[in-house]
């Protein structure tokens, strides 16, 4: 048996989408009248892919208002099987197998990638892009080692391809799941001992193509249908804000922020928010107030990394990040790629807290 | 070694296009209709001729299977359940045929539903094959459009196919805890009697058959209970798809004929093992579930259930795990401790509290850092646990300790030995000054 924790950062409520309303309808649609309980695990697991990867207590409720079940039956089921994550995974959460067949093929030198750089199990990485989990048997040991990402499989792999994939996804690139030696399936590395008979295919005729061109193409077509994407492309929107209507904050006080601090704003953070609306985004500093900033690492939930990035961006003080207003913080949560993490752990309510204790700096009050 | 021509999925490696125009070029859906016409008899009596046994590790079989369910229908409707909750550690056969030869399992499952008068099933897939599940429900929709299944399928027999997915749990390949899974319920299996044929799904009367022994049926059906018959041995008849995992140059999966050498299958399609024959430490035949078989038993092993049986192992779902002389083969036996501790479902008590138990002793049994007479003890702990237990799990976690103990004890003695000799191998813990 395995006992998982229960996130304490709960959102307050959980909707399905209307697509996924009509999708759970369908669902429900294949069992028996009275037996609609039937579609518990479905339901739940659509409501986990809407709801980045994890499934919060307000999904079970509802689901189990939906399927007219008792909220503790639907909770019960949802403590019971180890795919439903009960707290914040990244944004790839990463499975390694571990199990005999991929231990006896270097799965420990894949853990070993992942701790070095992703750290402990079940620990979101500070830029919230990955986190991993030792899981049981996949059930592709004729590809071990292996990890599931999210909806797809990579196999055989090894430390050193596994690192480029994680370089990959971490910088956006299109990554291809299935075998990273370019066999196919589970097809012997060096060419098939089998099904050689090319009679076995006469009346397949001209319009059969050579299956790994199709296979492709289907397997990108999939990532693509999927509701969590790896191409690129989608990798890269994350960081470009999905809502237009930010309240805008004046210009001036924009001006104020961002103006004298050409060094801040030329690296990878500007890049990767080039087409985000800027007018939500806090007001930063140039530099850190009588050139000293707070510590920021203070504030649970904020590491070294996050703090470089947050500097980056012209924050130095709690009292800077306790004055963020909703939009701010919806800006934040969208350029880091947080899904609502800011929110959950009560970054602004601590850093009241702390801006309180150490006092503010009188000269820069009103930047903030 | 088995010809091309004998084999069944002739898109095992996704070579070809596995969709329904694909399929049917290789020979699905071919005279489906003239054999449902032959009647429900004449289906079950030939599986039974071909001597078919179910492919997902007990090994009963299928056609006798089949025809538990009630002659007539009481008023409950009859289901066809099919486990495709794949999770064996070693095996990865079932999800090649979903993803690569989909239409083959449909048009068996349809055979099936028929013989046992079932006019709806339902193919439970395991919650981590997400695009085996799609490409599968994208094969079943071509089926529907194409009207070779649905309530007014060309075949003139109603028929409802449809997919379910589970969430991670091992114990959902147990029938009745797949069952529970597909009621909604924790996968818990449920006490027998009564059998799933009497009381199934919903209460009804559901026999539940793995994904290879319904995807073999139409080829059974088409070219005869005789013809599958005559591969492989009495009693252990047919083709099967092997996985071939672990310590081996080329792992994969392949159809071979029942029965054949252990060192043919690794050495003609596998690449041989790692470093030569001769590297050789031990194999898992079955699964993880099966005790392990040591190099020297080796030689001559034959690949079919009665064979194993004979070295106290078995076939399962014939999912060979190598492992060369690089293994430490405690670790390895540890590891499927863990594995088995992890997927418990925490019903009954010797499994749930066993499970763990032999875990931990195991892991300081790696380091050594256990007492001899800890062994003798283990082994009667494992005794313990199997056959008292609802399902099988605990059985499944007791015989691969019991396997190693059987065959390495002198490695597992001799780790301890060595641990008592020097308990801190970087030397004793100096004062401080």
């Amino acid at each position: 048996m395995s006992v998982r924790p229960v996130s304490n950062n709960q959102p307050d409520s959980f909707e399905f989408t209307e697509q996924n309303i009509a999708w759970a309808n369908e669902q429900i649609a294949k069992y028996p009248a009275d037996k609609q309980a039937s579609a518990v695990i479905p339901l739940l697991w659509r409501a986990q892919e809407q709801h980045y990867g994890w499934l919060p207590e307000a999904a079970i409720k509802k689901i189990a208002q939906m399927l007219d079940m008792a909220p503790i039956r639907v909770t019960e089921v949802a403590t019971f099987y180890t795919m439903f994550n009960l707290a914040p995974v990244g944004k790839f959460f990463i499975q390694l197998c571990g199990t005999t067949p991929c231990l006896l093929r270097g799965s420990d030198e894949l853990a070993k990638v992942l701790k070095k750089r992703v750290g402990g199990q079940n620990q979101v990485s500070e830029d919230g892009l990955f986190s991993w989990l030792e899981v049981e048997c996949l059930g592709a040991c004729a590809n071990a080692p292996m990890v599931q990402i999210n909806q797809e499989y990579f196999e055989d792999l090894n430390a050193e391809n596994f690192t480029m994939l994680l370089d990959d996804l971490e910088a956006g690139r299109d990554v291809t799941p299935g075998p990273q030696n370019d066999r196919s399936c589970s097809c012997p590395d060096g060419g098939a001992t089998s099904l050689t008979d090319a009679s076995l295919y006469a009346n397949e005729g001209d319009s059969a193509s050579s299956g790994v061109a199709a296979m492709g193409a289907e397997a990108l077509s999939n990532i693509a249908a999927g509701s969590t994407a790896y191409s690129g492309t989608v990798a890269a929107s994350t960081f470009v804000s999905a809502e237009p209507a930010l309240v805008s904050f004046d210009d001036d006080h924009q001006m104020k922020g961002v103006s004298s601090a050409p060094e801040e704003t030329t690296s990878q953070p500007t890049e990767r928010g080039t087409n985000t609306s800027d007018d939500a985004k806090p007001t930063g500093l140039s530099q850190a107030r009588e050139g000293a900033s707070d510590d920021l690492k203070r504030i649970t939930g904020v590491g070294p990394k996050l703090e470089s990035t947050l500097h980056s961006l012209g924050i130095f003080h709690f009292d800077q990040i306790a004055g963020w207003s909703a939009d701010n913080v919806a800006w934040v949560d969208e350029y880091l790629s947080f899904r609502g993490r800011i929110d959950r752990e009560g970054w602004i309510d601590q850093a009241k807290v702390m801006a309180q204790e150490d006092g503010p700096s009188d000269d820069d009050k009103g930047d903030v | 070694m088995l010809s091309d021509k004998d084999r069944i999925f002739t898109n095992l490696y996704g070579l070809r296009d596995s969709d329904l125009k694909g399929a049917r070029a290789r020979g699905a859906w071919d005279g489906t209709k003239a054999m449902v016409e032959k009647g429900e008899d004449w289906i079950i009596d030939e599986v039974k001729a071909s001597g078919l046994r179910g492919r997902g590790g007990a090994g009963f079989p299928t056609g006798l299977k089949w025809s538990f369910m009630p002659k007539q229908s009481d008023g409950r409707p009859h289901y066809l359940v099919i486990n495709a909750d794949e999770s064996e550690p070693g095996t990865c056969k079932d999800r090649e045929i979903m993803r690569n030869d989909p239409q083959l399992l449909i048009e068996g499952a349809l055979y099936a539903s028929f013989a046992m008068r079932a006019n709806v099933a339902y193919i439970y897939v395991r919650g981590e094959f997400i695009l085996e599940r799609k490409r599968l429900q994208a094969a079943i929709d071509e089926a529907y459009a194409a009207n070779l299944i649905g309530k007014n399928n060309v075949h003139g027999y109603p028929f409802d196919l449809y997919l379910h997915h589970g969430a991670g749990a091992y114990i959902c390949g147990e029938e009745t805890a797949l069952l529970e899974s597909l009621e909604g319920r924790k996968g818990m299996p449920r006490l027998k009697p009564p059998f799933p044929a009497n009381v199934g799904l919903y209460g009804a009367p559901t026999t539940v058959n793995n994904v290879e022994s319904i995807a073999v049926v139409p080829d059974i059906l088409r070219r005869g209970g005789s013809w599958f018959a005559t591969l492989g041995k009495p009693n252990n008849a047919g083709t099967k798809l092997f996985s071939i995992s672990g310590h081996v140059n080329n792992p994969c999966n392949v159809e071979e004929e029942m029965g054949i050498p252990l060192r043919e299958l690794i050495e003609k399609h596998a690449g041989g093992v790692r470093g030569g024959w001769d590297n050789l430490l031990a194999v898992i035949p079955g699964g993880s579930s099966v005790p392990c078989v040591p190099a020297d038993q080796c030689q001559d092993l034959a690949m079919d259930f009665d064979s194993l049986l004979e070295v106290k192992s078995g076939l399962g779902t014939a999912a060979v795990i190598v492992m060369d002389k690089s293994t430490d083969m405690i670790r390895a036996i540890a590891r499927l401790a863990y594995f088995y501790k992890h997927e418990s479902c925490g019903q009954c008590t010797p499994c749930r509290e066993g499970t763990g138990w032999m875990w931990r002793v195991l892991e300081r049994m790696v380091k050594g850092e256990a007492d001899i007479s800890e062994i003798d003890m283990l082994f009667d702990v494992s005794k313990q646990i199997e056959g008292h237990t609802i399902c099988a799990l605990g059985d499944a976690a007791a015989w691969p300790v019991q396997g190693l103990i059987r065959h390495f004890r002198p490695v597992i003695e001799q780790r301890i030995e060595e641990f008592t000799k020097n308990p801190n191998p970087q030397g004793a813990v100096k004062a401080a000054e």
